[in-house]
């Protein structure tokens, strides 16, 4: 990993997102506690799946080295997986599912909106189809949030549990680093921190409308971003990765 | 005119409107028992729909490849859209969804047997698509010319939807068949014990079949069980030649006189035992959707009561 251009390890941890959120929101197929939002929630994992694998194959020829979108989704271990830690937790109900969706998707907005106007063309035409789908992502998960907060005392109690496990989470989503500097500086990719003002904005809307409180919170859980995950990702891959790995010489 | 006098004529006009191929709309007059037909089969196709998708979500986290798992997604999702399109065009007979799913949870509506089976290896994923859509696709041609017009405005959007699906599953069956011993033999296995639940799909011999009488005359069914399963085993026989898979009958044989080819017994004891409820899955299918039904409940509950607070909110205002 040491040896990784800023952009390929940029590109990774964005196809990394892209693909462990696409994994969670599969999850739902057939468990939807309706069949519209199980319908809904499939198309979102479909499109997280097209993200990845756009997101991947570019990293794959950043690096050179002969690896494809599915070699770096189904070979690499935990170590070298890259995404943010709130992608891999588990879901625990729909309310968490949506919760998360809302927080991931309005930070996916401001990011892709940005992306789009990179110079580097790559990017910028991901970040064009991105935005598309990630706009009704966070209308959607938006107007849940309000529901199930602003709902009945159950689904209140559900979303601000699912808001309190999540929010130590979403400050790694903010993190940088010299690298990432460097690429923001040249103005490849946007600078991060500057996007945490308006996001916050957004959730606290949101947020706002769905009688929920933000948690008081000064510690935050990181470490996804530089290969250190929680126990969850070793799950994900074991199930993922199962045909590759096991049988190593097929093609599928 | 008497009572039995109104109803003669309301069925002879029906009967007419049949006979020459006119579409049957909602607000048409019908027969007590041509309701009764369509809602039965229509929400057994829209439950079926939706079961399927358990067997086929079991392989979403585990498709082998980005591509594998973009097309099994967006094939799984086809499949409840079907659902929720044939839920409504059972509801333009007077039976709400809930209604519906109730009686699937009661065991009075029944969903395809087909599902009552597990999909073991990825090389099922193959099996269903190519198999079971495939044998799904030759009754829903045929459907698409059936008497009421939701229903058949229905099939004609849902072909089109599976014809895709059918092609999808062959092409992975083709792949594993080209690739290591392995994978051959998955998919021959696959192949093995899929075969014989897909042609049991068809139903009963025409001989043996209940429901037939007043659905022919009704134009609600156009082909007979074993004509649309002879369609089946025609087309499918050449395909698994093709990719070098058997198909595990031994009396498959072509019938040069009949322009079909000839096939072993069905074991129709094991049919009824599924139907029964003897299926290696049927217990587990229906707890997993009564259990997601339950589950779901707050869900809706908290709709609900949202939209109740909007309403008193705007009814305050004023």
């Amino acid at each position: 990993m040491n040896n990784q251009t800023p952009l390929l390890t940029y590109c990774l941890r964005l196809g990394d997102n892209a693909l462990i959120q696409s994994y969670r929101l599969s999850e739902w197929c057939s468990n939807g506690p309706i069949l519209e939002e199980d319908l809904a929630l499939t198309n979102f994992a479909l499109d997280m799946t097209g993200r990845a694998d756009l997101l991947l194959a570019y990293a794959a020829t950043l690096e050179g080295k002969g690896q494809t979108s599915d070699s770096l989704a189904y070979r690499r271990p935990e170590k070298e997986y890259l995404n943010c830690l709130i992608h891999e937790l588990p879901d625990e109900d729909f309310a968490f599912t949506m919760v998360r969706l809302m927080l991931t998707s309005a930070y996916d907005m401001l990011l892709y909106s940005a992306l789009e106007k990179s110079p580097n063309e790559n990017l910028a035409a991901i970040a064009a189809k991105a935005i598309k789908e990630t706009r009704y992502h966070l209308a959607h998960a938006a107007g849940w949030v309000e529901r199930l907060g602003d709902g009945t005392a159950e689904s209140n109690s559900r979303t601000m549990q699912a808001l309190t496990m999540l929010w130590p989470f979403t400050g790694e989503m903010f993190e940088t680093d010299s690298a990432e500097q460097q690429l923001a500086a040249d103005g490849i990719i946007p600078n991060i921190t500057a996007l945490k003002e308006p996001w916050m904005e957004k959730a606290a809307q949101v947020l706002k409308s769905a009688t929920l409180e933000i948690p008081a919170l000064k510690t935050w859980q990181t470490g996804g971003r530089t290969g250190r995950h929680t126990e969850n990702l070793g799950h994900i891959l074991c199930e993922m990765q199962y045909l590759q790995r096991a049988y190593p010489d097929a093609t599928w | 005119m008497t009572t039995t006098d109104i109803h003669t004529e309301l069925l002879k006009n029906f009967e007419e409107k049949i006979e020459r191929g006119d579409a049957i709309e909602p607000k048409d007059r019908m027969p007590d028992a041509y309701r009764k037909h369509l809602i039965r089969q229509i929400s057994q196709h829209a439950h079926s729909e939706v079961i399927g998708m358990q067997p086929e979500g079991n392989w979403i986290t585990r498709a082998p490849t980005l591509r594998a798992r973009q097309i099994l997604l967006a094939k799984i999702q086809d499949e409840g859209g079907h659902g929720l399109y044939l839920y409504s065009a059972a509801e333009t007979l007077g039976i709400s969804r809930a209604e519906m799913i109730e009686q699937l949870h009661s065991g009075k509506a029944k969903y395809s047997n087909i599902f009552n089976y597990p999909a073991l290896t990825w090389a099922d994923i193959g099996a269903i698509g190519w198999l079971v859509d495939g044998a799904a696709i030759v009754n829903q041609v045929s459907l698409q010319r059936t008497s009421y017009g939701p229903y058949s405005r229905a099939m004609v959007r849902i072909c089109k939807e599976e014809s895709f699906h059918q092609r999808q599953g062959y092409e992975i069956m083709a792949k594993m068949m080209k690739g290591t011993k392995e994978q051959q033999e998955m998919a021959q296995d696959a192949m093995n014990r899929w075969w014989w639940p897909s042609l049991m799909m068809f139903g009963p011999h025409d001989s043996e079949s209940p429901h037939s009488g007043d659905a022919f005359r009704w134009k609600i069914k156009r082909a007979s069980n074993d004509e649309l399963r002879a369609k089946f085993i025609d087309k499918t026989v050449q395909q698994a030649e093709v990719i070098g898979l058997t198909i595990p009958d031994n009396e498959l044989k072509w019938n040069e006189e009949r322009g079909h080819y000839d096939h072993g017994p069905i074991n129709w004891t094991e049919f009824y035992e599924v139907i029964g409820g003897n299926g290696p899955c049927n217990l587990q299918r229906m707890n997993h959707h009564k259990r997601v039904h339950d589950e779901g409940k707050w869900v809706l509950e908290a709709a609900e009561a949202w939209t109740k607070k909007r309403e008193q909110k705007l009814f305050d205002l004023n």
